[in-house]
């Protein structure tokens, strides 16, 4: 537990810190970082063809996202499809069917890195760090990008007039240059050092030591550290191995478990100071971090506590007066449960979606706890669109509040009118929608789920795949058969709408808010950044998702719980 | 979506297609060649053994295998790992990804209880809970202590050696003894400095 407290501290101490540096990165004032950085970003302006000072509407920045997105897509999709003729492939991988190439390109198109391959047997090295890394940096500034334009319109206290949210290449190519390589590349270098691979070989072949063992063994290798340091740090999560940072070679050491554990929910954290900074509203992003703090420690203290609970299946076959205990399988030794189950709450919360141990294999409460997580998906949440999620929710609050002490709707002053509070409905009611809608018809219809458990534990699993998508999460009940045509169209479906709509329509708000009169603020007027309108938040995000999923997670891990010997 | 009675000024860039692609293809130079290449080579050049797979050599150079996979043991004279559900093929790891509530988990893992009760001497409330469980990856490396311990006497017995002299090794065998983590013993570490200074009488069979 203290090292469950630990990390949790590490992550707050380097999280104020980086936070300032976003903030001062990403702003409009000329400084010494520019002349450093001048030296990347003045070329990458120069060879797209870019203005970067050129001020974007909102429309026309959401456009822009749209086309660099489906530019990305086609492009990773076609390059999984024809990775067998290209070079960088020392391990002769042929090319993906084009479902399985569709769905890893929109999954990693959206920040999700959801996998129905396994990593280093089906991509080649190429594809590795051509599609998946670029996508793993480009998603990940995208969020933020969209965060800091709304933080420029909505958030920010003083209205200059402005009103374009900014120019998206900018913040683009500031928030790669600025924040992401240096922090990916110190990652990466640190990584290296713990043991994780670092070149461009083919595998090694070696026999077993064991003489009665005729068989030979692969020792994979690749660029493996630069893809995991921006897998966690992006809120990518998708690794170069199948089973992700469980594996030694992706996590070779607690030390290296640490650092991937706070790289996991650094950003996200960081950007609760950097918008507090940029749009000067610091008591609403304590709050707000304060809400969410609140979520992830009963989150996290919740799974710690179950995958301490003995598994079930294993009842009487083996030593429980000394030595290990808990729930061990598909755990690592060196990592243990505790670190196991932080890196599963915090990987669920963020959107990240790695993992250091099997969440198939977790105790059901603990596995319930991860659904959870995904379902309010804004505990930090994902990078950038965590905050725009939570934004959503504050707006349905604001809505709610207002009418609860009797005044028009209004938002930071602005009024919130049937406009906005259909597209704000809309984006909220989406999830529930997406996620039950398809798990009904998934399991409904003969032949489609391909569950590896029967029962209860099976309708998790469904439930569970749909919940990652939407969620851009990307972990999964792995005992799943998820590479088929059904599941690989389904799930694009609900990562394009999980990604996109909670994103662009806080955006169209501010879009639109910016525009309105402001109505002066008096002694009925909502204070958003009271203690008690973050309560009556908190409040809506519970209600919305116990309404929401409740009854799916009674038939699922709730049924599993009660009906297994231990009650866990 | 309905257009917005948007303010007409800063609409004039309407980011056209062309611009999306050029910005996509240096973004994917810069970060999906670049980035890559540069901390792979100064990752390498920094930390060669690491960064090649951490590997064991033997005396005479050739790969026994490397220290971060896992490998299968099944000879009286080595200790064993942990149940892998990927046969220790680090080209296809895997998890047994079994629920708790999983008929086949409790069939597997009472085979393997069994296996251990009988292959160390003992009752199945002596066996240590790692040797029965599938870790994630498939290649955990590591075994408990307490895991080490009640394959000694049988190692020992094999190699026809002092079971003190086994015990040594595997304290020698322990990894992440500082303040991070706890410690646990490397298999193939340990089998492999066995082999080294107790060679078991069954090598040079063939």
């Amino acid at each position: 537990m203290n090292d469950v407290i630990a990390i949790y501290a590490v992550v707050a101490l380097l999280a104020v810190p980086l936070g300032a540096y976003i903030a001062n990165a990403v702003g409009e004032r000329r400084g010494r970082l520019d002349t450093l950085f001048g030296v990347i970003e003045t070329p990458i302006y120069r060879l797209s063809g870019l203005r970067p000072d050129h001020a974007m509407s909102w429309q026309a920045y959401a456009m822009a996202i749209v086309k660099l997105h489906g530019a990305l897509i086609v492009f990773a999709w076609l390059l999984f499809m024809g990775q067998g003729l290209l070079p960088l492939n020392p391990d002769a991988i042929p090319g993906m069917p084009w479902d399985t190439a569709l769905h890893t390109a929109v999954s990693f198109a959206t920040n999700t890195n959801q996998q129905h391959y396994s990593g280093q047997a089906q991509l080649s090295h190429l594809s590795q760090t051509l599609a998946i890394v670029t996508l793993q940096f480009v998603t990940p500034a995208t969020g933020a990008a969209v965060l800091i334009a709304i933080a420029r319109t909505l958030l920010k206290k003083r209205a200059d007039g402005a009103l374009g949210v900014g120019n998206y290449y900018h913040d683009m190519t500031r928030l790669v240059v600025r924040v992401l390589l240096p922090l990916a590349a110190a990652v990466a270098l640190m990584l290296t050092w713990q043991g994780v691979p670092a070149s461009y070989q083919a595998s090694h072949q070696v026999e077993m030591l064991d003489p009665q063992v005729e068989e030979v063994q692969s020792v994979p290798l690749g660029p493996v550290a630069s893809m995991v340091a921006i897998k966690q740090l992006g809120t990518n999560g998708g690794g170069w191995f199948g089973p992700n940072s469980s594996v030694p070679l992706e996590n070779p050491t607690p030390l290296a478990n640490v650092i991937e554990t706070a790289s996991i929910m650094l950003i996200p954290v960081a950007l609760l100071v950097a918008i507090a900074l940029i749009a000067n509203r610091r008591r609403l992003m304590v709050g707000i971090g304060a809400v969410m703090l609140a979520f992830s420690l009963v989150s996290t203290s919740a799974v710690v506590m179950s995958e301490r609970m003995p598994n079930a299946a294993l009842t009487g076959l083996y030593q429980t007066d000394a030595g290990l205990q808990g729930n061990l399988e598909g755990k690592e030794l060196r990592f243990g449960t505790d670190l196991s189950a932080l890196w599963g709450s915090w990987t669920t919360q963020t959107s990240n979606g790695s993992v250091n141990a099997m969440h198939d294999s977790f105790n059901p409460l603990g596995g319930m706890m991860l659904l959870m997580d995904m379902f309010v998906n804004v505990t930090f949440g994902g990078i950038g669109v965590g905050l725009i999620g939570f934004l959503l929710y504050l707006m349905l609050a604001a809505f709610i509040g207002s009418l609860m002490v009797g005044r028009a709707p209004e938002l930071f002053g602005k009024p919130l009118e049937t406009r906005e509070m259909r597209w704000i409905s809309l984006a909220i009611l989406a999830q529930p929608l997406v996620i039950l809608g398809l798990t009904a018809l998934t399991v409904a219809l003969p032949g489609l789920a391909q569950t590896s458990n029967a029962g209860f534990h099976g309708l998790s699993q469904v439930l569970y795949e749909f919940t990652s998508a939407f969620a851009n999460n990307g972990s999964g009940f792995e005992g799943l058969g998820d590479d088929t045509p059904w599941w690989n169209l389904t799930c694009v479906v609900a990562l394009l709408v999980g990604r996109f709509v909670p994103m662009l329509v806080p955006l169209a708000v501010a879009g639109w808010l910016v525009t309105k009169r402001s109505a002066p603020s008096g002694r009925g007027t909502l204070a958003m950044d009271s203690a008690a309108f973050m309560g009556l938040t908190a409040g809506v995000i519970v209600i919305v998702n116990l309404l929401g999923f409740l009854p799916a997670l009674v038939l699922g891990p709730i049924g599993e719980a009660v009906t297994s010997g231990t009650g866990f | 979506m309905q257009t917005a009675n948007s303010s007409n000024e800063p609409m004039a860039s309407r980011a056209p297609w062309v611009q999306a692609l050029r910005f996509m293809l240096v973004m994917a130079i810069l970060l999906g060649l670049f980035y890559p290449l540069v901390t792979t080579w100064v990752g390498g050049m920094l930390f060669p053994d690491q960064g090649k797979g951490s590997l064991i050599h033997a005396e005479d150079g050739r790969v026994i295998g490397s220290r971060l996979v896992a490998q299968t043991f099944v000879g009286e004279a080595y200790f064993i790992g942990r149940p892998s559900s990927a046969g220790n093929d680090a080209g296809e790891v895997v998890g047994s990804n079994l629920a708790p509530d999983s008929l086949e988990l409790r069939e597997r893992a009472s085979a393997d209880a069994a296996a251990v009760a009988a292959r160390e001497g003992g009752s199945l409330d002596r066996v240590p809970l790692d040797l029965i469980t599938a870790s994630g990856s498939g290649i955990d490396p590591h075994i408990s202590p307490a895991a080490a311990d009640i394959q000694v006497a049988r190692v020992a017995r094999a190699r026809g050696i002092e079971e003190a002299s086994v015990m040594a090794l595997v304290d020698e065998s322990l990894e992440h003894t500082g303040w991070l983590g706890s410690p646990v013993v490397n298999v193939l570490v340990l089998n492999a400095r066995l082999d080294d200074r107790f060679p078991p009488p069954s090598t040079g069979m063939e």
